[in-house]
């Protein structure tokens, strides 16, 4: 990802001695200050996914029953069902401003490497979406019965998938950049790919509430994790260029 | 020694059912700017997007110094400019914010560049305001404050001197001219005559 600066290999340049070029790693740290600066400026974007997660896990205990056993069993399936619907929430404005104004094909013709600047994209996005619902799980997860002692668990688990869960996604929204109203075809094509983060991420739950060994589900979650870090912006950047077209 | 050469030959284009580009050839050199006109529809947007090489053509190919630039694409549009129909401005920031993230992408600018370009296009009164509070106009001029700073050899340019009063338009030749001067080159779509700039190859293109 930190490829050498994007000089323009054969270019007699015209700039002048001033212009140094920039490698990838610096244009990807620039454009993730961008996309958190433009985050901040419109909190109501930034807030919507963390409300309805928060409202989500709340309403459980109010609508099953105040009763600490079945709070505890459908505790696993109501967080992650919550946060994997609110990173999708998110998900369908990770790409499409960009694509409106242009920000995407000047990413494409920058010389830069498109995977490290689609790398940054996500990672702000997890940073403003994934890392408050870890900050919320722990919350989410007392208020749904959890006890302290499995808390630890709950949030690595949550830490683990949401990386996992905005990568995916990054996929998804990059295939239906050109798609109007594409947040249904969104949901279609990252729900099956994040049906095995949602399920190892509440079989880690599950373990952590009933204070059984977390190694095997976290490793599981781990892998993902990083098989996702690996290949998504590769996928994600190939998919963007093809929606350009 | 690289010298700057742009060359297309028999560029062949189809979108859906329709056969834009038809066997399209062309050879600019150093300080040589190609006015594409034609009726809308024409092409001239597919034909900009082609040569940036974010379209692949059918068939024909594209060669920067006589090489194809899809051996080493990445490297070529590190050496372009592309202003397209609207100005790639994200509208919650200034105007000096997004020529700091657009043009901090490619190569590192100082502040006094940045004020100097700004000063020189005239948008230096209203660049710490929000884009999103700008006219068109104001925003097209920084645009054009990006693309001088992005001192590349090969500017592509869609319309440049939309929504721009004469003096704009007087300015857009002006930094063209400049861009030809320097050994670069230009590709413009332009419906009129852009003052300030003379002898410009031209190239019509069919509907």
């Amino acid at each position: 990802m930190s490829a050498p600066a994007a000089a323009p290999l054969g270019f007699t340049d015209v700039a002048g001695p001033h212009c140094a070029a920039v490698g990838s790693f610096a244009a990807a740290g620039l454009a993730l200050r961008r996309d958190l600066r433009l985050a901040f400026r419109k909190p109501a974007q930034l807030i919507q996914p963390l409300a309805f997660f928060a409202l989500v896990t709340m309403i459980f205990p109010l609508a099953i029953s105040p009763e600490l056993g079945t709070l505890r069993t459908v505790a696993p399936g109501a967080l992650w069902a919550a946060a994997l619907l609110a990173s999708l929430l998110a998900l369908e404005f990770l790409f499409r401003d960009d694509a409106q104004d242009g920000t995407l094909e000047q990413y494409v013709l920058s010389g830069q490497s498109l995977t490290a600047l689609i790398f940054a994209k996500t990672l702000a996005h997890w940073l403003l979406t994934g890392l408050p619902l870890t900050v919320m799980a722990p919350f989410a997860a007392v208020s749904l019965g959890a006890p302290s002692a499995a808390l630890p668990g709950i949030v690595t688990a949550v830490l683990l998938g949401g990386v996992t869960l905005s990568l995916l996604g990054a996929i998804g929204a990059a295939l239906t950049l050109n798609i109007r109203r594409s947040s249904a075809l969104l949901s279609l094509l990252t729900l099956p790919l994040a049906l095995p983060v949602v399920i190892f991420g509440a079989r880690a739950t599950q373990v952590a509430i009933a204070g059984g060994e977390l190694l095997g589900p976290l490793e599981l979650l781990a892998a993902l994790a990083v098989l996702a870090v690996t290949l998504a912006p590769l996928a994600a950047a190939a998919a963007v260029r093809i929606s350009l077209e | 020694m690289p010298a700057n050469r742009l060359e297309a030959e028999n560029l062949q284009l189809w979108r859906g059912e329709r056969h834009v580009l038809r066997g399209l050839s062309f050879a600019l050199a150093p300080g040589e700017c190609l006015k594409l006109t034609g009726v809308n529809g024409a092409g001239k947007t597919s034909l900009l997007r082609t040569i940036a090489g974010l379209i692949y053509p059918e068939e024909g190919a594209l060669r920067w110094d006589g090489q194809d630039i899809r051996r080493d694409l990445r490297s070529f549009q590190g050496g372009i400019a592309y202003l397209g129909h609207e100005p790639p401005l994200k509208a919650d920031l200034t105007g000096r914010e997004n020529l700091r993230y657009w043009v901090g992408t490619r190569r590192r600018v100082r502040e006094p560049q940045l004020q100097q370009q700004l000063a020189r296009v005239g948008a230096a009164p209203f660049a710490d305001r929000p884009v999103r509070s700008l006219s068109a106009g104001q925003r097209r001029r920084v645009a054009l404050a990006g693309l001088a700073l992005l001192g590349v050899p090969l500017w592509l340019l869609d319309e440049p001197a939309t929504n721009l009063d004469a003096q704009g338009q007087q300015l857009v030749g002006e930094l063209i001219a400049e861009q030809l001067t320097r050994g670069g080159l230009a590709v413009a779509a332009v419906h009129h005559d852009l003052p300030g700039l003379s002898a410009l190859r031209q190239l019509e293109l069919a509907a």
